[in-house]
């Protein structure tokens, strides 16, 4: 028979406890640390308040840099952006199609939020713009325009655009052959400067509530001065910039192991690493989930004893 | 005068809610559900740290309850929204910090012995889709640090397939996800691992270190020292 | 959207955070600190006595 009066140095894992016990008072416990991280919580508030760093709007980007955003306007135009070229979920184009093996989940997910960029970006908004008989004009002139000349205008616009000046924030650039590309853009930076674009793309002119971000935010991004702001806050791929935040706050620092793989080879190179890197994360979630049914891992803790220190109460007791 | 322990009649134990409660109570009897005493092992300051996540995660949901209410607009607006906010996110940093510290003591104790492997795997899902929950908060945020998140985030999950159906770009979705959909999950999970625990117990310490064994506890040694590591 | 802070901010943390580097690991001063306190509490939790509570068999 078991003595109550000292625990046992052999106690059985699935049987009651059959040694001594003592006070425990779980619901004082709880109502302490209640209070404990409350007044943490209020002090940390108190002195280092959280970040709010303002977002980038497409007015705030196009005039704070003009002739990025014409740059991207541009491509969207002509479909050879970033997101014009991307792939599913937006359309069917290749550019950013990750594989793991021969296998591409995202291909299979197929296009689920289309994105039409040159109508959705550029000409759409442009029609919605009231008046403007010169704009109607150059519209109809694209519109009309065989499909090579197209491309031939917006080619000779966006390799024309670094000697662009800005008179008054109207752009001016070089002479050369940009037939209506050139009224156009122009229209769309000062839609853009006034914020109408920012409302055009988000309620494509047919909505009044809105929700869904994702034509502003994939423009928005495709921009350079977008990019050198996230530089700047550290928050860069390249960075460990998932584990980043805005300012000198701690950020989402239970991402390291995500953000760890990013740095290193074969993913560091890799066109899929964004695919691999989810594989592997799953993986590894997964064995951790199943560490009680890992032969070694399930034992591993006894061979470092740290438990020795926890239970060292108990162990000084049943080894007198 | 005490009055004797019920015992259901045929006719009733027939009765479904009578079954269900008839085995709850057998499951978890009062005393088991909140004990107010704990094995003499229990003796450590590692112990406090599942409570403490606990209390920052009440802590985390009443200050967003607020937020919520209040609208998502609210926080960048007013100086009592911004403080709320705040409260929100040091909630967050302590409740992340609380629970690995918990999980470090766990894993250390080798808590999932003796039949205790649901405990961990609730657990380990918890800590999953915990970063989940919080993940969704900052991209619902509504300024620079979210649209960056959305930005880089939006690659990994199209590169797998799920960008659409979980479009991080999508704030309506998002907040739905973060208000409502993972907190449950959380809630849920947290009371499903502290019941377990209080099921089972806490897990008593390994075997002793002994040059001998004393007859008595030879088989039970035996399961601690070899055997019995999983579930 | 700049929100004021009543009670907030003794100190400013909205200034450019300073960074560690060794070899490719990069990491942000505050998120070092989190960890280090992380593993501080940890040993903390460890080594401190517990307070000793009476027996009941």
């Amino acid at each position: 028979m078991p003595d109550p009066v000292k625990p046992p140095a052999f106690p059985d894992e699935r049987a009651p406890w059959p040694g001594p016990f003592v006070r425990y008072d779980l619901v004082k416990e709880l109502v302490v640390a209640l209070g404990v991280v409350l007044a943490v919580v209020v002090a940390l508030t108190v002195l280092f308040s959280s970040p709010d760093e303002p977002p980038v709007t497409i007015q705030s980007w196009s005039k704070a840099a003009p002739a990025d955003f014409l740059g991207v306007a541009v491509s969207e135009l002509n479909r050879t952006s970033g997101v014009a070229t991307y792939g599913p979920p937006y359309n069917e184009g290749t550019g950013s199609v990750q594989k793991i093996g021969p296998i591409s989940l995202q291909e299979a997910a197929g296009v689920k939020v289309p994105i039409e960029t040159a109508k959705d970006y550029v000409l759409e908004p442009l029609h919605e713009v009231p008046g403007a008989p010169r704009l109607r004009a150059a519209l109809a002139a694209y519109e009309q325009a065989p499909a090579a000349l197209q491309e031939k205008w917006a080619a000779n616009y966006e390799k024309a655009l670094p000697e662009a000046r800005f008179v008054a924030g109207v752009p001016v650039l070089p002479p050369g052959r940009y037939g209506p590309v050139a009224p156009m853009m122009a229209s769309l930076l000062a839609m853009g400067q006034s914020g109408a674009l920012d409302g055009a793309l988000l309620a494509g002119g047919h909505h009044f509530y809105a929700t869904d971000y994702t034509k502003p935010l994939l423009f928005v991004s495709a921009g350079e001065y977008f990019e050198k702001l996230a530089e700047h806050q550290h928050l860069l791929g390249t960075q460990w910039g998932m584990m980043n935040e805005t300012g000198s706050y701690p950020g989402q620092v239970w991402l390291w192991l995500f953000s760890f793989w990013y740095q290193v080879e074969p993913f560091k190179s890799s066109s899929n690493a964004d695919a691999l890197i989810f594989m592997v994360m799953g993986v590894l979630s997964l064995a951790f989930i199943c560490i009680p049914f890992i032969p070694g891992l399930n034992r591993l803790p006894r061979r470092l004893g740290v438990y020795r220190l926890i239970w060292r109460d108990h162990y000084r007791e049943v080894e007198s | 005068m005490s009055a004797p322990a019920h015992r259901p009649a045929k006719a009733e134990r027939t009765m479904w809610t009578t079954r269900v409660r008839e085995r709850a109570v057998r499951e978890m009897p009062p005393e088991k559900l909140l004990p107010d005493r704990q094995p003499s092992y229990v003796s450590s300051w590692i112990y406090v740290f599942g409570v403490v996540t606990i209390a920052a995660f009440a802590v985390v949901v009443a200050s967003g309850v607020i937020l919520g209410l209040k609208g998502p607009e609210w926080w960048h607006l007013t100086g009592l929204g911004h403080f709320v906010n705040s409260m929100h996110l040091w909630a967050v940093e302590i409740f992340f910090f609380a629970m690995v510290v918990h999980l470090w003591g766990k894993f250390f104790m080798g808590a999932w012995r003796g039949g205790r492997s649901r405990t961990w795997v609730t657990g380990a899902i918890t800590f999953l889709v915990a970063i989940g929950a919080a993940f969704t908060g900052y991209v619902s945020q509504q300024n620079f640090d979210s649209q960056w998140i959305a930005f880089e985030a939006k690659d990994g999950l199209n590169a797998v397939g799920i960008g659409s159906f979980f479009n991080v770009a999508n704030f309506g979705q998002m907040y739905t996800w973060h208000v409502i959909l993972l907190p449950t999950v959380v809630v849920l999970l947290i009371v499903g691992h502290v019941l377990l625990v209080r099921r089972t117990g806490v897990v008593p310490p390994y075997a002793a270190r002994l040059a001998k064994a004393p007859p008595a506890a030879t088989a039970t040694a035996a399961g601690a020292a070899t055997g019995a590591e999983d579930a | 959207m700049t929100g004021t802070t009543p009670l907030g901010a003794i100190f400013d943390l909205n200034v450019p955070a300073h960074y560690l580097s060794w070899h490719f690991i990069q990491i942000s001063v505050p998120n070092f600190v989190v960890i280090v306190l992380m593993i501080v509490v940890f040993v903390a939790a460890l080594l401190i006595p517990f307070p000793k509570r009476e027996r009941e068999p």
